[in-house]
């Protein structure tokens, strides 16, 4: 496709509020108004379907390189791609670690390739994830890749000295530090939340003050050095009041939550099925709440999907023996709309908000999370709100198939996907890179 | 009663009070001269042992083989790369050899769960042990000795009975599995334990809690003692092993505290100077070794129960298949045919 083509929206509701006509030209949304005019265009009937910003993922991980089985960048990039995401963050936990400028150039220059959805690569805090050594930061800040974003995600920063650091050191060139708060010695051989299922489960419990106490100790220390930090999958409502108090002293503290956060409780772990595994694990219903409650108040400023793709056999076990961690790109728009839109606590333009433009302005993330105005990048989302049916992982692009939603009925369903307004979803269908 | 027995929480009172009353008539048998019934013969019953346990796995052996089962018997220490990978395809194999009842003990909670509903065997389960969940016939074979030593009444449950279980809560399957079991059973159970060793959430559980072991003796019908590791001090759940033995261990002068009547438990393997003095674990009034005996019956009559097909109340979906305890009186039914002549 060339960049002088044209597409023709009719009667998109922007944000969700009054049907518009959307004229999309080469990479960029030339107009908008009604009964718009475009002589040549391709038009598209969006039947009142809700027209959304780009969505933008934090916390997306991508496994390659190493674990190509699970997914790769072009298997990860489509998913996203049909979930309606244009940019997604690609974590550092891969073999080999994203440490060096070296591999996350590889990843950043494979997404560029493939054109499903910009892949931003996330940068290593400490070499190999170990928590000993401060990673090149600065070169990876530097690289093609433009790293912003830094994390151990999977594991935890857990030294304060090596966290205190790494918060001053991003400072010169206006990175942040995103921590997967986990006390290490509180979660050994930790297998679900801990409370009244663990104890009759006879699983090892996960405590919420192993997130909580991470949590504390992390906005005081970015109080401390003047630093931004940013919280990964906060999962507690303990974590919430954290935050909630760090935000009322105007430290910069963001914080993410994930669609399976916002849905799923512990209770679902009686049936001992390793698909509903995952890291940090799943909370209680007062936790759920607690989050949806932040998220709307904006506490929480983002949703992450920390989709986390497993092959089959890595779920296919008992619960001690399987891989934490679930699928999320193709459902999080879904279950957003579930458990945050139908039950009124946000609108569409505020889902705009926590979705594409909050994530991409802590990645300080350029040409996406921008308004659904006129000169702006055509980075888009269509999404037929109306639309209810049941997951089904054998549609998935993903690689991976390990979904705790198979079965499931959601509202919502992306129609079309447009990252510089070239269609990369049309019907809810893949369509091959330029 | 279910087609698998994997926790005590899945057994109604009329469930527990069957397989204890079974097995009154399974310890008849173990005392005339041939000890074998009928009932399983062509039946195929696999122990599946991912975890060592000699005591138990022979425990069940002894229950198939006098059932007239075919035993066999899969020691599979799964490694620790593919353990997963070798529960599913055990699990295969043992349906392609057609059991019909597999025993298994795993060192994951959950394990016999999974094997039970994920679709890759068809036979009943029988939960033998798994991780820190659950011990179901263990905690049956304890509500026997109790219902004999206490209640001395087939038929009867162990209403009213005061129970107190002393120890390792938070890893025990023992507990977690007599704790369901005796509270359905009517009893009241209290757990004593440092609160080091008591899961957060056991408020939640049927049973009274307390720290203090020496406040509940002297109101005790049994008092269940629980073995304790000594590697758990160096994970600082205690300080040492002298100050567990001295707060939380049965000498004899705190024996002689409990009333007249009142037994003293262990499952075994017993840790002698930590949880039990070796003056109580060798007294009369310490069951030890009777449960073992009595774990044999226990465990005939849930195989019985489950695999015999005789019992109406079973939910085979091959209910119409004659299996040759069936008769016609469902009554009789619940009386194991005797073959004098095996
Ligand atoms: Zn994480």
């Amino acid at each position: 496709m060339t960049e002088q083509n044209r597409t023709l929206l009719r009667g998109a509701k922007i944000l969700g509020g009054e049907p518009q006509d959307v004229l999309i030209e080469g990479g960029t949304i030339a107009e908008i108004g009604r009964d718009l005019q475009a002589a040549g265009a391709e038009v598209v009937e969006t039947d009142g379907a809700v027209l959304l910003p780009g969505l933008v993922d934090l916390h997306t991980h991508l496994r390659e390189p190493g674990r190509e089985d699970s997914e790769t960048v072009l298997t990860g990039t489509r998913a996203a791609a049909k979930g309606g995401y244009t940019a997604v963050h690609a974590m550092a936990n891969t073999f080999p670690v994203a440490d060096t400028a070296g591999v996350v150039e590889q990843v950043w220059r494979l997404g560029k390739e493939y054109g499903y959805c910009d892949v931003r690569p996330v940068g290593a805090v400490t070499v190999g994830l170990e928590g000993k050594q401060l990673a090149e930061l600065g070169a990876m800040h530097d690289s093609a890749a433009e790293v912003r974003v830094f994390s151990d995600d999977g594991k935890c920063v857990d030294d304060a000295v090596i966290m205190r650091r790494a918060l001053e050191y991003v400072k010169a060139f206006d990175g942040v530090v995103a921590q997967h708060a986990q006390e290490p010695r509180l979660t050994a051989g930790a297998q679900m939340n801990e409370g009244i299922v663990s104890a009759e489960l006879g699983l090892a419990g996960w405590p919420a003050v192993a997130e909580e106490s991470i949590i504390a100790r992390d906005v005081l220390l970015a109080a401390h050095v003047g630093s931004r930090v940013h919280i990964c999958h906060l999962s507690t409502a303990g974590s919430v009041e954290i935050v909630r108090w760090a935000k009322s002293k105007g430290w910069n503290v963001t914080a993410e939550v994930t669609p399976h956060h916002l849905l799923l409780t512990d209770e679902l772990v009686r049936s001992y099925n390793p698909v509903y595994k995952v890291n940090p694990p799943l909370r209680t219903e007062a936790d759920v709440l607690a989050l949806r409650e932040a998220l709307a108040d904006g506490t929480i400023d983002c949703v992450a999907t920390d989709h986390a793709p497993h092959p089959h056999e890595d779920k296919d076990c008992e619960w001690g023996a399987a891989a934490m961690g679930m699928v999320g790109l193709e459902t999080a728009l879904s279950v957003v709309q579930h458990t945050m839109v139908d039950t009124g606590l946000l609108d569409w333009a505020q889902v705009a908000d926590r979705m594409s433009f909050r994530p991409a302005a802590i990645g300080r993330l350029e040409g996406h999370g921008r308004p659904v105005s006129p000169g702006e990048p055509a980075n888009l989302v269509l999404l037929d709100a109306d639309y209810r049916g049941q997951v089904d992982p054998a549609g998935f692009a993903s690689r991976s198939a390990n979904t705790p939603y198979e079965g499931r009925e959601l509202p919502g369903r992306v129609t079309h996907t447009w990252l510089r307004g070239r269609p990369t979803v049309v019907d809810g269908k893949l369509v091959g890179a330029a | 009663m279910k087609r698998h027995l994997i926790s005590a929480a899945d057994l109604t009172r009329d469930d527990a009070v069957l397989i204890l009353d079974t097995a009154e008539e399974m310890a008849r048998f173990a005392d005339r001269p041939i000890k074998k019934l009928p009932t399983l013969r062509g039946r195929t019953v696999v122990n599946l042992f991912f975890e060592d346990s000699t005591r138990t796995r022979i425990s069940f052996e002894a229950a198939a083989k006098r059932l007239s089962a075919d035993v066999i018997n899969f020691s599979a220490k799964g490694s620790s790369v593919s353990k997963g990978e070798s529960l599913k395809d055990t699990a295969l194999t043992l349906e392609a050899m057609g059991a019909d009842g597999v025993v298994i003990r795993h060192g994951d909670s959950g394990a016999p769960h999974r094997l039970a509903t994920s679709g890759w065997i068809g036979g009943s389960v029988i939960n033998a042990g798994d991780g820190t969940h659950e011990h179901p016939t263990q905690a049956l074979l304890d509500a026997f000795t109790m219902r004999r030593r206490l209640v001395g009444e087939e038929g009867a449950a162990l209403d009213g009975r005061r129970i107190t279980i002393v120890g390792d809560i938070l890893h025990s399957r023992v507990a977690r599995s007599n704790v369901h079991l005796l509270s359905t059973l009517g009893a009241h159970v209290t757990l004593v334990a440092p609160p080091t060793l008591l899961p957060i959430g056991v408020e939640r559980w049927p049973c009274e809690v307390s720290y203090d072991l020496d406040a509940v003796l002297a109101k005790s019908d049994a008092v269940m003692m629980l073995r304790v590791q000594r590697e758990r001090m160096n994970a600082a759940f205690f300080p040492t092993e002298r100050e567990y033995a001295r707060r939380y261990g049965l000498d004899g002068e705190r024996m002689a505290r409990m009333p007249e009547h009142a037994i003293v438990m262990h499952p075994g393997p017993m840790n002698r100077g930590m949880e039990i003095t070796a003056a109580v674990a060798d007294s009369p009034r310490c069951t030890a070794v009777e449960q073992v005996a009595n774990g044999v019956s226990i465990r005939m009559a849930v195989m019985y129960l489950l695999l015999g097909g005789a019992e109406p109340a079973l939910s085979r979906e091959d209910s119409a298949h004659p299996s040759p305890a069936t008769t016609p009186d469902g009554g009789a039914a619940r009386r194991p045919a005797v073959e004098e002549n095996n």
